[in-house]
């Protein structure tokens, strides 16, 4: 098998004295769709922000495409085309949709492309395109989620972590997005998804890890690892 | 009727020095989350250097700009990289005390160096008017004053609008980490932020400078004016701090030497209280 393109060795994460990862260790393989699970707390958005730059790692190593990125800032990983698109959206609030998405286009190499990657962006989300002169701010809750994947995408991203794309989403809203974020990854990006909904997670992907309590328990594809394994794994019993 | 329009003329052209004296301040509110307390003084710095060099080299204040404004935005970025962003790693308090203290030191300092003494850029139209009919006329000076004050903000919020940069000051400002993850160096836009209110600073400078008698003591007054525009226009806001300006300058100009500045800070109160983010913070 091939290097992985992501890396992630024995990080650990802490707040303060707060240890949140304690440590991870997990692979994520080119141009798949891989879920990262785990219950509420059991750290999977401090890994995320750890691997996008937010965060430093207290211990640990983390390599994008066989580089060494571990403790580089946000706005250096985002140019080695490794995307966040964090919780709760985080849109420009006070921007127009359409600024949110030039913004996505900010890196240098990124803004030569900035006309292109705006058309593929309304191409997946019209809805965007219709309102890409109103404040993000005023837009609903999945409006705002597309906004982040667009934006995310403006990046001329290689890879995308998406932390808990449907929190606080209805389901069709959901479905619709997961549909997106398929045919981004059609289109040979690299896809991470972080969430508490494990359904929708292992069946959309090629490979599982499930997280509990700052470290990585089981990893494999779902269809070797059975629903009962991850069950148990998920909740540590 | 003459009058009337006389008093309304005279307020919003004073408006215009109001609104870029803020201008500056507003920045640093809204982007980089400082109360900038040595505002005041930045501005008296930019009077001291257009008077300064305007005379040395005997040019027309104006063009001093062309020195000053560079030269003000490269000490405002070094200012923010080299001293206010470590302090505010420890909190926004230690930032505000370091500004405090930044405005009682520069305002020692020119006080040392310039000694008390009043002090005034003079300019040839210093005291021509166009008339533009019976009782109706408009001071040539503040008629330019104002239009400076009106270029400068005009191209702010171009800037701020159209260009990349000006969109990641924004960003920076709507939520710091999510600009971070599109590549923006928050620090480094803080330090932009910092020069460009700075180079507003020089700009309002040479516009007190031309206008008004100043001492090295002067900037305090100017840090409340800015004070008042910030509150009444809105953190942050371009276009409310023109508004708050002119609103600031109709009221100075109606309520005269007399009643100008109670009635000026009047507003500034029903403003905190009525609508305390302001005319267009959201």
């Amino acid at each position: 098998m091939s290097e992985p393109m992501l890396k992630v060795e024995g990080v650990q994460a802490k707040y303060g004295d707060f240890i949140a990862v304690s440590s991870a260790t997990l692979d994520v393989p080119e141009k798949q769709i891989v879920s990262l699970i785990g219950s509420n707390g059991a750290g999977k958005s401090t890994l995320m922000d750890t691997i996008a730059g937010l965060h430093k790692p207290s211990a640990g190593k983390i390599y994008f495409k066989g580089e060494d990125i571990t403790g580089l800032p946000a706005e250096k990983i985002v140019t080695k085309g490794l995307a966040l698109v964090p919780q709760g959206s985080r849109c420009f609030v006070r921007m127009t949709v359409e600024d949110n998405l030039i913004m996505g286009s900010f890196p240098k190499f990124a803004r030569k492309k900035c006309a292109e990657s705006l058309e593929r962006v309304y191409e997946l989300f019209p809805v965007l395109k219709e309102k890409r002169n109103d404040l993000s701010g005023s837009l609903s809750g999945g409006q705002r989620q597309m906004v982040a994947v667009g934006r995310a995408l403006m990046t001329n991203p290689e890879m995308i972590l998406f932390d808990e794309i449907s929190l606080g989403l209805a389901p069709t809203i959901i479905k619709d997005i997961y549909a997106r974020i398929k045919e981004i990854n059609k289109q040979g990006t690299t896809i991470v998804l972080v969430e508490q909904d494990t359904h929708r997670a292992i069946k959309t992907a090629e490979l599982v890890h499930v997280m509990l309590k700052g470290q990585v328990v089981l990893s494999g594809a779902p269809k070797d690892l059975g629903e009962d394994e991850i069950k148990k794994a998920y909740f540590g019993i | 009727m003459a009058q009337v329009l006389q008093v309304v003329i005279n307020g919003i052209l004073l408006g215009g020095i109001y609104a870029l004296l803020g201008v500056g301040m507003t920045m640093m509110f809204g982007i980089v989350k400082l109360t900038n307390l040595a505002h005041g003084e930045f501005v008296i710095i930019g009077s001291y250097a257009s008077t300064l060099i305007a005379q040395a080299i005997g040019v027309d204040p104006i063009l001093t700009l062309v020195v000053t404004v560079p030269l003000m935005f490269l000490i405002g970025m070094g200012l923010q990289s080299g001293l206010i962003n470590r302090v505010m790693m420890i909190g926004s308090e230690p930032a505000l005390l370091v500004t405090f203290g930044l405005s009682i030191i520069l305002a020692d300092a020119l006080l040392l160096l310039f000694s008390a003494d009043a002090q005034r850029a003079n300019v040839p139209y210093n005291i021509s008017s166009i008339k533009i009919s019976a009782g109706l006329s408009i001071s040539v000076l503040d008629l330019i004053v104002f239009c400076i004050a009106l270029v400068t903000i005009i191209i702010l919020s171009l800037f701020l609008k159209k260009t990349y940069l000006g969109r990641s000051i924004r960003a920076t400002s709507d939520d710091t980490e999510a600009a971070s993850l599109m590549g923006v160096n928050v620090k480094r836009t803080y330090a932009i932020a910092m020069g460009i209110a700075m180079a507003t600073a020089a700009i309002a400078g040479l516009c007190v400078a031309m206008k008004w008698v100043y001492y090295p003591s002067s900037g305090g007054s100017y840090l409340l004016t800015s004070f008042g525009v910030v509150v009444i226009g809105g953190m942050g806001s371009i276009p409310g701090t023109l508004v708050a300006g002119l609103i600031l300058g109709l009221a100075q100009v109606i309520g005269g030497a007399n009643y100008g500045q109670l009635i000026a800070y009047v507003l500034m109160v029903v403003f905190l209280a009525v609508r305390p983010q302001g005319l267009f913070s959201k």
